[in-house]
């Protein structure tokens, strides 16, 4: 039974002001204080106060008790589009899709998108122990691996599927951190060789040290407004052309092999009028290196199963044949909680509206960023993914 | 091969004992499904009673048809293995000072995968393995997968060893040995490689026919031990306490009294008073200690055996004063039960059916020869089980219990 229509598309919808709070390792703050100098920088990158944003969406796993609604007392907010999105590395996109449709039909003019995590020294430890329902009663007691663990089957059985090796896996690895060093705020300072990677400690087969993101605190903003709202306000900006999102697709997948951008990559390239091979750079979500390669699948880069030759045969660093996690992404920028997955789509701001900098890929005019998240049980359930284009 | 357990060294009594500490225990309320399944050693999952169809994990309505009626039902316990991993990393304290951890993700027979403890021979990716639930540390419920076939010193196997309680290389106390029961746990424990196994003796000076039987034993120590004096258990406690791994509770007192008859009272005070008073009085006294030592290396405290009447669970009236002395121990052991798990220590109650001993004279067949109590109670430490049924009438009422227990109460004694 097919009952869906054509969806609409996003006409006159932009994204402005990308904001980043530098990352801190460790942070004796809660996440509403990094919530609150992220809407600070908004603020300030959009000239009016932060009373006039009228739509607020926010992603955060440490801002418990409370939800979105008590930060807008917290932070002195008037909404009349509020959202909370705790879906982990797909909120961001979730966030966008939800945003752009509010302000296509004038729901909200300007919606401020913000994801910030805390990291005190417990707060790691506490997610993993709490997460989900499905993991304190089915994965967390074997072994309190979390996520590495979590991901180890995964990657283990993908290579045993499909040839990849570690080698692959830190190829796209040691090319973030030679993105990352151009990128002031990452906070990975040091290069990284492809030796180091291999023999760095074991984590969990066949995940060593430098297939485990680092956990972090920080934050990642940006605004949804039409068009013309971002030109009376003089913002620059840069066109959503097409998104989409998938949940907890090929439930009856015995093992994670794919995710759910293969239902709907057809019209996430149909929407923006492009395929794959026009886009000038791909931010994927790189909780793993294992699952940036099975996005260079599922969104069409390859077919399934060619991943690892699709790494062999392309470089991964700003100016290689495949611009990819430009900032060094989560593996080398650091993982702020939730906002790892606002990072690309900040990165893809930059690069579009040409302030991106030294890690700036040259007359990039469209981009593709990926989203991935929440690791319910045995593999990741949330995907989604936005095309992007210079205005 | 799994590489065979180290005969543990005389303690340097320099060294710190490891605190003991816990695996995740949070669970959902459903969860619990598997515990009661692990507790006696049945495999069981989640099955829809309107699609037939087994999930994991565990759910409150079947993904495919969203029927609630979930039932826990016995299901195949073959599986091949998808991937595995070797953990060599936690930010849980329990399981740093386990590592590495052997995980994997079985695809079930019965239909789904699920995460599970790995047995170290098994095999790669692609292997065939039987799952068994098993009870960990912190007493709940997971999945552990073995080789199909046997392999020289399974049993010895670290991660398996962390989620049973075998008597090899550990030392036993059993409480009473004035009994046929003694004798056979005895030699049981003795063949399953127990290093000493201490055997309480009341009032040694008097005379019983099982001392010569229990001094041929080989590690056979006789001590003395009255469960009826406090001084008695503290004394026992204060000299081996530190030396008991397993401590097996043989403690009995049985003595038909009609409760009409004058004088019940007293029969049913003196039952309780070695029955019950002396689990209390064993609890205080060993307790504390066993549960200090639950992270005590290799061959660290791990078990607290109750040999209990399965008369405890429903009254049989020719024996209502046993029958509720039991059921007394029975709530005391869910209490020491608690206590003990957080050291990690795990209380099993073997339910018996009447013994073919000399005070259940009267009792037609079947009866529970001593020595199948004593392989089941060895059987049920190298399992891990926390709740054993021993002979055909324990089988019974545990399985009738579950159908309808007041069914067994109005047909008992008929």
């Amino acid at each position: 039974m097919n009952l869906s229509k054509a969806r609409q598309g996003y006409n006159g919808v932009v994204l402005a002001v990308p904001v980043t709070v530098p990352y801190e390792r460790y942070s004796i703050e809660t996440a509403h204080w990094w919530i609150g100098k992220a809407l600070r920088a908004l603020a300030e990158g959009t000239g009016i106060s932060h009373r006039d944003f009228d739509g607020f969406s926010v992603s955060s796993f440490t801002m418990g008790p409370d939800s979105a609604i008590a930060l807008t007392q917290h932070f002195g907010l008037s909404p009349r589009h509020l959202d909370h999105v705790p879906m982990g590395g797909a909120a961001g996109i979730v966030s966008i899709r939800r945003a752009a449709r509010a302000v296509q039909a004038g729901d909200a003019d300007i919606v401020a998108c913000v994801a910030a995590d805390t990291n005190q020294v417990d707060t790691f430890r506490k997610t993993l122990a709490n997460f989900s329902r499905f993991a304190q009663d089915a994965s967390y007691p074997y072994g309190a691996g979390g996520p590495n663990a979590s991901f180890a089957l995964i990657a283990r059985h993908y290579m045993d599927a499909y040839g990849a090796t570690r080698e692959d896996f830190g190829k796209l690895c040691v090319a973030q951190r030679d993105n990352a060093l151009k990128n002031p705020h990452a906070l990975m300072k040091k290069p990284l060789t492809l030796d180091q990677y291999l023999s760095s400690k074991p984590i969990a087969e066949p995940f060593h040290l430098f297939d485990c993101v680092m956990p972090c605190a920080g934050a990642e903003a940006f605004l949804v407004l039409r068009e013309e709202t971002a030109k009376a306000l003089d913002l620059p900006f840069v066109r959503l052309l097409s998104a989409i999102e998938r949940h907890n697709a090929f439930p009856d997948d015995p093992i994670q092999v794919r995710g759910g951008w293969v239902l709907d990559r057809d019209e996430l390239y149909a929407m923006a009028g492009a395929k794959p091979d026009d886009m000038d750079f791909v931010q994927t979500y790189d909780d793993y290196a294992v699952i940036s390669m099975m996005q260079f699948e599922d969104l069409g880069f390859c077919k399934k199963g060619e991943g690892p030759d699709f790494v062999r045969a392309n470089t991964f660093t700003i100016d290689g044949s495949m611009p990819h996690n430009t900032s060094g992404g989560q593996l080398s920028a650091g993982q702020a909680g939730a906002a790892g997955g606002h990072l690309g789509i900040t990165e893809a701001i930059r690069q579009l509206l040409g302030t991106a900098g030294a890690t700036q890929v040259k007359e990039a005019q469209l981009g593709l960023v990926s989203g991935f998240g929440m690791i319910n049980y045995d593999r990741g359930l949330a995907s989604a993914a936005a095309i992007l284009a210079r205005a | 091969m799994t590489e065979p357990l180290a005969k543990p060294n005389r303690k340097n009594p320099l060294s710190r004992t490891n605190q003991p500490l816990l695996p995740p225990s949070a669970r959902s309320r459903k969860a619990h499904g598997l515990t009661l399944a692990a507790c006696v050693g049945r495999f069981m999952l989640q099955c829809c009673g309107e699609c037939g169809r087994y999930t994991y994990p565990v759910r409150e309505a079947c993904p495919n048809c969203l029927s609630s009626n979930l039932r826990f039902m016995d299901a195949a316990t073959g599986g091949t293995l998808i991937s595995e991993t070797q953990i060599e990393a936690s930010g849980d304290p329990y399981y740093r000072g386990h590592m590495p951890w052997r995980t994997g993700l079985v695809r079930l027979d019965c239909g789904p995968s699920a995460v599970v403890h790995l047995h170290g021979e098994c095999g790669g990716p692609g292997s065939s393995l039987r799952l068994s639930l098993q009870l960990d540390r912190a007493g709940q419920a997971v999945f552990f997968a073995h080789p199909i076939s046997e392999t020289p010193n399974m049993e010895d196997d670290p991660q398996w060893r962390e989620l049973t309680a075998d008597p090899k290389d550990r030392r036993v106390l059993i409480t009473d040995g004035r009994s046929l029961v003694a004798v056979a746990l005895a030699r049981a424990l003795g063949k399953a490689g127990a290093a000493r196994i201490f055997v309480g003796v009341a009032d040694g000076w008097k005379p019983f026919d099982e001392r010569q039987a229990l001094e041929a034993i080989e590690g056979v120590e006789l001590v003395d031990l009255d469960l009826t004096s406090e001084r008695s258990v503290q004394e026992l406690a204060m000299d081996i306490g530190a030396r008991v791994e397993i401590l097996v509770n043989t403690a009995d007192h049985v003595r038909p009294a009609h409760l009409f008859e004058a004088g019940a009272a007293n029969s049913a005070r003196e039952a309780m008073d070695h029955t019950v008073m002396g689990l209390m009085r064993l609890a205080q006294a060993f307790g504390p200690v066993m549960r200090s030592r639950g992270a005590d290396g290799a061959a660290g405290a791990v078990a607290w055996v109750n040999v209990l009447s399965v008369h405890g669970l429903s009254s049989m009236p020719q024996f209502g004063v046993h029958s509720a002395a039991h059921a007394a121990c029975q709530s005391l052991s869910q209490w020491l039960r608690s206590e003990l798990r957080q050291g990690g220590v795990r209380v099993i109650n073997a339910f018996t059916g009447p013994l073919d001993t000399e005070w259940f004279q009267t009792v037609p067949p079947p009866k529970v020869a001593p020595r199948m109590l004593a392989d089941a109670v060895v059987d049920g430490l190298r399992r891990g089980l926390e709740d054993i049924y021993v002979g055909d009438v324990a089988r019974d009422i545990e399985a009738r219990l579950f159908d309808n227990p007041k069914a067994v109460e109005r047909e008992a004694g008929q």
